[in-house]
């Protein structure tokens, strides 16, 4: 039960002492979460966040190198939630391994959306070279639409979905983000 | 053997001598593995009431509870007591079982998504897949149960899965990679914190239920010793400080005492120990002590400045964590005079705001009169339960407990029907001391069937009802909140409640003088076997002091 040498007898003022408040940052934040592989853990994760009135922005759900594990990547706004509030409950959840709350600066985040854009004789040239811009691919074509997949950032598919919506936006699918931390280290 | 068969030996290796519960056709397998196990099982009349007496057997004893029950009813039933233990962070384990896994998803008869229902109320559950599995997810669910913040795990077991035969092999070794609590505290952080309670000059220490659940009394005890800090406790924290005491300043909160709060409300540093700043402590938040630094010590990082920003969190094991602070906090030297203007300040409150309230002129028992004779009884040895309202503060106002889990509660949850099938559990796990249960008249017909579960097995718990023929706390915020107008709050004298006590084959008294009030319950608490005593109270009498819902410290009444 030691912790080394018991104290120094410098005083300390009471008002020295700073609050660890729970923050709200104002910004949106990726959560990358690894989870057993067992069932009901995404409904685990998905009563938490609903019973705490935590709101999901986007989530997404895939296999990892190791069967037993999965991740979680999710993105919530840091200005609605306080953050460490909603990790270190995510934490007590037994399923739940590891959180990481990525920094945007470090990070590399992609989301794949599908577009099916009304685009017929005369709008369609104005709609490919949008398509052009933004690096995206045509990957199907009738006579009055077009289906465009787009993968990048958030920011960027919402610039490409402000870009064609005036064109006549038919259905758009977005997949949520996924994210990986830069660099050598593990996400 | 059968998986059945295997769980009875899981049990005994987790040290199991009683379970709770109630057969069904789910669970005929495990129930049939009873009648060679060698556990006791206690028959209760309503799965409820074994949920509660698990609860309570916890409570008392400080190990696992153990409560089963079938699929569907058998189950749901349990959702109260799994609820309650959640709040209040009781180590229980329920098994329950579930149709046959064919019949799963169909609407079978008693089919419930017990695992589905549960999922928010558990610390964790198990819906076991293979019977393989069933004796680690037992283990697991009571190594879960009863570490980090305790609290209750469910182990959900289809019927065809339980008769399997499998090869049994004793699970010696859990690990589980994503549960990991912190246990010792930091260092560094512990050392701040002593430092800040010798800076401090107007400290109180506010201790919770985590003090009670780490077994961390006597720690605590030095620490307040060694620095003569005032101490006030949470409904849940009563006992885990000895009282009556000289540093000692009652419970804090909506119905604590005016030195209680007032302390708080006028603190410089308050030092948090397994306490969550629940609502019912706080009143206002925003005007929550609004003085004070906060040391916040919990075994649960997610409790650190959940309600109330903390300045020095210490996330850890309460009891390691206060016997290093006390070294700590010697280290210091701090010079103990400062104190003595705070000291002065909480005499003058002590002196000015005592709890009181207006005896009878006649024969007629006051309600805060029956708890006083009550304690005078037993001289405060005894394992008292409550329900929930009037009783329960009037209990917890003037009944003094001399140490910790001798005060079993359903606090956070606040359960109607709690407190007989607790006593009862309680009684089962410390079957030579005295336990009381302290009823309301409404409360107490929520679990009254297992008044049977009592005389059947010979439970002797001693059960005093504070019968003013209201739900009482609800008529006292209709008078205080709501222009009197009383709504469905009168019980009127029903039922019978001597004529109910012997139905049930248990003993059935009742009390309506105050002049022999005392000499009366030490006869009751001397009778034999189950007891209830109707003890006829005054009808409207209103627990005082009281922090209005919503309002500060400072603006207590009564």
């Amino acid at each position: 039960m030691s912790v080394g040498e018991p104290g120094t007898k410098e005083p300390l003022s009471l008002e020295e002492l700073e609050a660890v408040a729970g923050m709200r940052t104002g910004r949106k934040h990726t959560l990358s979460i690894l989870v057993e592989n067992k069932p009901g853990v995404l409904t685990r994760i998905a009563g938490l966040f609903a019973r705490r009135g935590f709101n999901i922005d986007t989530l997404t759900v895939g296999p990892t190198d190791d069967d037993g594990i999965s991740r979680i990547t999710l993105t919530l706004d840091g200005a609605l939630h306080p953050i460490d509030q909603v990790t270190k409950q995510l934490h007590k959840l037994v399923n739940v391994l590891k959180i990481r709350d990525l920094e945007p600066d470090d990070t590399v985040a992609r989301e794949l959306a599908l577009f099916k854009v009304a685009a017929d004789g005369t709008q369609r040239a104005e709609v490919l070279q949008a398509v052009e811009i933004f690096r995206g691919k045509v990957v199907d074509v009738t006579r009055k639409s077009l289906i465009v997949e787009i993968t990048g950032t958030t920011d960027k598919i919402d610039a490409f979905e402000e870009m064609v919506r005036p064109f006549g936006m038919v259905e758009m699918m977005r997949t949520g983000e996924i994210a990986i931390s830069r660099g050598r280290g593990e996400t | 053997m059968r998986a059945v068969d295997a769980v009875m030996e899981c049990l005994k290796a987790e040290g199991v001598d009683v379970v709770f519960g109630l057969p069904g056709g789910a669970n005929l397998p495990t129930y049939d593995a009873f009648v060679d196990a060698g556990i006791r099982h206690v028959l209760v009349r309503h799965e409820a009431g074994g949920g509660h007496a698990a609860q309570g057997y916890a409570k008392a004893t400080g190990r696992v509870g153990v409560a089963l029950g079938t699929s569907g009813p058998g189950a749901t039933n349990l959702i109260t007591p799994i609820t309650d233990a959640m709040m209040d962070s009781c180590p229980t384990v329920f098994i329950t079982g579930q149709v046959r896994t064919e019949l799963l998803g169909t609407d079978g008869f008693q089919e419930a998504d017990t695992i589905g229902i549960t999922m928010p109320i558990v610390k964790h559950s198990y819906m076991v897949q293979h019977p393989l599995e069933i004796p680690r997810a037992i283990h697991e669910a009571f190594y879960l149960a009863r570490t980090g913040r305790p609290g209750p795990v469910l182990v959900d077991i289809p019927v065809d899965l339980s008769r399997a035969e499998i090869d049994y092999e004793p699970v010696t070794d859990v690990k589980l990679p994503g549960y990991q609590p912190t246990t010792e505290g930091n260092a560094k952080q512990i050392r701040q914190a002593a430092k800040a309670l010798a800076a401090a000059r107007r400290p109180v220490l506010y201790v919770g239920g985590g003090v009670v659940n780490a077994n961390a009394s006597e720690e605590l005890v030095q620490l307040a010793l060694a620095g003569r800090f005032p101490v006030t406790c949470t409904l849940m924290g009563l006992g885990a400080f000895p009282a009556p005491h000289e540093q000692w300043l009652g419970m804090l909160g909506m119905h604590g005492t005016r030195t209680a709060n007032y302390a708080m409300d006028e603190a410089d540093l308050i030092c948090a120990v397994g306490a969550r700043f629940d609502d019912r402590v706080t009143g206002k938040l925003s005007e929550f002590a609004p003085r004070a630094k906060f040391i916040h010590i919990d075994i649960d990082p997610a409790e650190i400045s959940k309600n109330v920003p903390a300045h020095i969190p210490i996330v850890g094991d309460a009891r390691q964590i206060l016997a290093k602070l006390v070294v700590e906090y010697r280290a210091t030297a701090a010079e103990a005079g400062r104190l003595d203007e705070w000291w002065q300040r909480i005499e003058e409150w002590r002196e000015r705001y005592p709890l009181r309230y207006d005896d009878s002129a006649g024969t007629e028992i006051k309600p805060q009169r029956v708890i006083q004779a009550l304690y005078e009884a037993t001289g405060g040895d005894a394992v008292v339960s409550t329900d929930i309202g009037q009783h329960q503060m009037w209990a917890a106002q003037y009944f003094h407990f001399h140490g910790p889990r001798r005060w079993i509660q359903s606090g956070g949850l606040g359960t109607m029907g709690f407190g007989l099938p607790a006593a009862m559990g309680a009684k089962v796990g410390r079957p030579d001391d005295t336990v009381i249960c302290i009823a309301g008249d409404g409360s107490v017909q929520m679990n009254a069937q297992e008044l049977a579960t009592c005389a059947q097995e010979g439970i002797a718990v001693k059960v005093f009802i504070v019968n003013n023929g209201y739900l009482g706390m609800v008529r006292q915020w209709q008078e205080l909140f709501w222009d009197k107008r009383y709504s469905h709050v009168d019980m009127g004298q029903w039922p019978d409640f001597v004529k109910l006590a012997e139905a049930y084959g248990c003993t059935g008294l009742r009390f309506t003088d105050k002049t022999t009030l005392v000499d009366d319950i030490r006869a009751a608490l001397a009778t034999d076997g189950p007891v209830v005593v109707d003890v006829r109270v005054t009808r409207e009498e209103n627990v005082y002091p009281m922090i209005a819902p919503g309002q500060a410290a400072r603006d207590m009444v009564g």
